[in-house]
């Protein structure tokens, strides 16, 4: 076998199609039409559809900068200070689960790396047990668990026929699953669609999750995001917590601090004693060493320097509170478009019903592939598009757009 | 609210033992003794025993901050695209061949550790041979990362205890026997833990077999720029791979040369035979990480990319390399003379002919414990010390220890 004749060690390896959710963007880059808009992967835009950068952010970078920080790595587990702050933040500082020391958290990389990390712990601990995760749920959560080896099967959640939560399905599915099932959950703002449970119904979730001994995992990604309160927002899991549950959670600062290319989240795992926390974290490390070593220390140093900072957390909790107070602003509008223009009496009160970055139209696969080649509106082709790249100057067009998707293409 | 007692699902999950690098310094960390020397972990120290930040990424980290028009948006799922150029330059020549005929895919990941596990990752699920050979011995995480990315891990000879140096008849041997196609780890200079490697002569004995075997190269090149403190010097092993018209991986780290550690900067690169092939194998690459992390860190790889790109920087950086390279070889001269001076038994020459950060002592676990016990010198059970931690003035102590463990411990 001489250099220079071999065919390549890869020639039989096949181009992988386009990431579903991050190819839109680049799909929406190509496209050379003015009217085009963006609705695609959900990073939070302004009115003027520019990408933002956090004030609380540039003054703590500034910050870090004129101490003249060093760049040594980070323990494994993370930065502590970041560790601390996250979970108080999920918790609450004065929440029981904090003060008996029962929560393992290991700063991860963002929400993907924190779920990853998760997924790496169920399938060597856990051998053989399922993930249930929504029916939909974000596209890049069974690649996850697909490629951590965690088998998974979904649970009805999104009922078409109602734009809203097939609550019966949901609960059915979680009580038929075997026995010891991890139930992903969605924190708040519920991804693609924006349907959260209620207080009522998060009570019935738990009840049955507890009855089957399941193992609740949340993915929490836009805590404060959604409703614009960091406490409200996070009452799903402080729910769990209160009844004495071990509890997964995974945690992402990419929307409600706007530093998705930092990389920063946490997996944190709520045990029973402080001494199986300790445990856990041992074995997450071991799961992390393997994958990245140690996680990067710009992101969580930002972080534990807002959170740690009343007047800096002050100006983070009004920030946040702008960012979703748009995004509900342009629910408002996009709604009184969609009635006011369209003469068909369909009910889209649905829209103002969502919460969070997304909304779930209900649009299909060929209807949303019509918003795009026909209206330059580029989205996900399960119908979801993301509310924080429109701005109320658009939201007459979206309708439109919407509108004759929904009715002229079937 | 109480817990649920002493009864966890995690039970079962025990306890996990420190990692035996970073341990090193958790262990250091505890110690209170003012002459306590931290020998462990591979992060260059200056003459004061302080962590160092290079002016020129100060400099750079300067600029990002001050630039208003930066934002944090997700890099794409192969990071930052100037930072993927100027390292493949960097590592393969800015005139390298491969590069001019666009058959190298670089795809930005958390440094090394990140490197050597998406590569690892890709190859198990992509190629047809799933071993990988490592030399013994060899960094302690490399075979963690290539287990768990999923391919059999098998062993090549490399370090002679008797002469402390190459045991090249023994690795060739071990390659000769090799399955067409496995894979073969190298450490393109500065061999951890050793300091061993090999001549240029000799690697272009072990290029011609394993080009003969159609054994697939992975070199991890972490030092690039310290082992000699020439940057081309040191990229002579993989440059003679790539000129053959052949394919290999190369996993990069900037966490030593630019001392970026804590933020995770690296690079995989993955030579292929032809353009078509490139494309190809970098889609897969992008259905490995988009599950493991989605996208890479920002921060870091902006840094990098400012100063490859920036001649003056560039040239800065070279210096500032050169210095930290210079006060290695420094130190492992003040060593090698101060037990030349105590009459310590033995031939210590092997301090001045190894390469890179750390030296391998020779000494053995027992003679290892007692240093930390009697002397609080921190290292790796190996007996290997990293000459980046010491200082004119540390030196004396670790000679004497080293004198007290060889003449009162076997």
């Amino acid at each position: 076998m001489t250099v220079g004749v071999n065919v390549s060690r890869f020639e039989g390896i096949a181009m992988a199609p386009p990431d579903p959710i991050l190819g839109v963007s680049e799909a929406f880059r190509a496209d050379t039409n003015e009217k085009k808009l963006n609705l695609g992967v959900g990073a939070y835009r302004t009115e003027e559809l520019q990408p933002y950068v956090l004030k609380v952010v540039k003054k703590a970078e500034n910050l870090m900068l004129e101490r003249g920080e060093n760049k040594e790595y980070l323990p494994i587990e993370g930065l502590a200070a970041f560790n601390k702050a996250t979970a108080e933040l999920l918790l609450g500082a004065d929440n029981p689960v904090m003060k008996e020391g029962r929560i393992a958290t290991v700063q991860g990389l963002s929400g993907t790396g924190s779920l990853r990390l998760a997924s790496a712990l169920i399938e060597r601990y856990f051998p053989g047990a399922k993930v249930l995760i929504s029916s939909p749920t974000w596209g890049n959560h069974k690649n996850i668990f697909n490629d951590a080896r965690v088998p998974w099967s979904e649970y009805r959640y999104y009922d078409p026929k109602t734009v809203g939560l097939d609550f019966e399905g949901m609960v059915a599915d979680i009580k038929a699953a075997p026995e010891g099932s991890f139930i992903l959950l969605h924190g708040c703002a519920h991804n693609p669609t924006g349907i959260d449970p209620t207080p009522e119904q998060w009570e019935k979730i738990a009840d049955v999750i507890q009855e089957k001994n399941h193992i609740p995992f949340f993915d929490v990604a836009y805590q404060g995001f959604a409703s614009g309160s960091l406490d409200q927002d996070a009452a799903s899991v402080r729910l769990f917590a209160a009844r004495g549950m071990e509890i997964l959670v995974a945690q992402s600062y990419s929307k409600n601090l706007g530093l998705y290319a930092e990389r920063i989240g946490a997996i944190n795992v709520v045990c029973s004693s402080a001494d199986a926390a300790a445990r856990v974290k041992s074995q997450l490390k071991r799961l992390a060493r393997p994958m990245y070593s140690n996680p990067p220390v710009h992101g969580a140093r930002i972080v534990a320097n807002v959170v740690g900072d009343p007047a800096l957390f002050g100006e983070w909790k009004a920030e946040m509170e702008l960012m979703a107070g748009r995004i509900k602003n342009v629910r408002q509008k996009l709604y009184d478009s969609l009635m006011a223009k369209d003469k068909s009496g369909k009910d889209w009160s649905f829209i103002l019903k969502q919460i969070g970055m997304f909304s779930f139209t209900g649009l299909n696969k060929a209807q949303s592939e019509n918003m795009t080649n026909k209206w330059h509106v580029y989205m996900t082709k399960d119908g979801r598009i993301s509310l924080a790249g429109l701005s109320l100057a658009k939201c007459e067009y979206l309708a439109d757009a919407i509108i004759d998707s929904y009715h002229n293409v079937s | 609210m109480e817990s649920q007692g002493s009864c966890s699902v995690f039970d079962h999950v025990v306890r996990a033992p420190e990692d035996p690098i970073l341990g090193v310094t958790v262990a250091y960390n505890k110690d209170q003794s003012p002459i306590k020397l931290n020998l462990g972990v591979g992060a260059y120290r200056t003459e004061e025993g302080k962590p160092l930040v290079l002016n020129v990424v100060r400099q750079a980290e300067q600029t990002l901050v001050n630039d208003k028009s930066r934002v944090k948006e997700y890099l794409p799922i192969v990071g930052l695209a100037e930072f993927n150029k100027q390292s493949a330059k960097l590592i393969f020549g800015s005139d390298s061949p491969a590069i001019q005929e666009n058959r190298v895919t670089t795809v930005q990941c958390l440094s090394g550790t990140g490197s050597l596990r998406v590569g690892g990752e890709f190859l198990a699920w992509h190629y047809l041979e799933r071993t990988i050979y490592i030399p013994v011995p060899t960094w302690g995480n490399h075979p963690k990362v290539f287990t768990l990315a999923g391919l059999s891990v098998k062993t090549y000879r490399y370090y002679d205890p008797a002469t402390r140096g190459l045991d090249f008849q023994g690795m060739l041997e071990d390659l000769n026997s090799a399955p067409a196609g496995a894979i073969v780890l190298l450490h393109a200079c500065a061999h951890n833990p050793t300091g061993v490697d090999p001549t240029l002569e000799q690697w272009e004995q072990i290029r011609q077999l394993i080009r003969l075997k159609g054994l697939l190269p992975f070199f991890d090149s972490a030092y690039q720029g310290f082992a000699s403190g020439s940057l081309d010097s040191d990229a002579q092993s993989v440059r003679i791979f790539v000129a053959d018209g052949g394919e290999c991986l190369v996993a990069q780290s900037y966490a030593k040369n630019m001392g970026l550690y804590g933020e995770r900067v690296g690079a995989l690169s993955i030579v292929c035979k032809n353009a078509d092939v490139a494309g190809r194998v970098e889609s897969q690459l992008k259905l490995v990480i988009r599950p493991m992390y989605s996208n890479p860190p920002i921060h870091g790889a902006s840094i990098v990319a400012m100063i490859l790109r920036d001649r003056d920087m560039y040239n800065e950086w070279t210096i500032e390399l050169k210095g930290m390279a210079d006060r290695i070889i420094s130190m492992r001269h003040q060593l090698f003379e101060a037990l030349l001076a105590r009459g310590t038994p033995g031939d210590w020459s092997h301090i001045i002919k190894q390469i890179g950060m750390f030296t391998f002592t020779g000494l053995n676990s027992e003679q290892v414990a007692f240093m930390t016990r009697e002397y609080h010198i921190y290292m790796t059970s190996d007996g290997r010390i990293s000459m980046a931690g010491l200082s004119s003035t540390t030196v004396p102590h670790l000679a004497d220890a080293i004198h007290a463990a060889v003449t009162r411990v076997a």
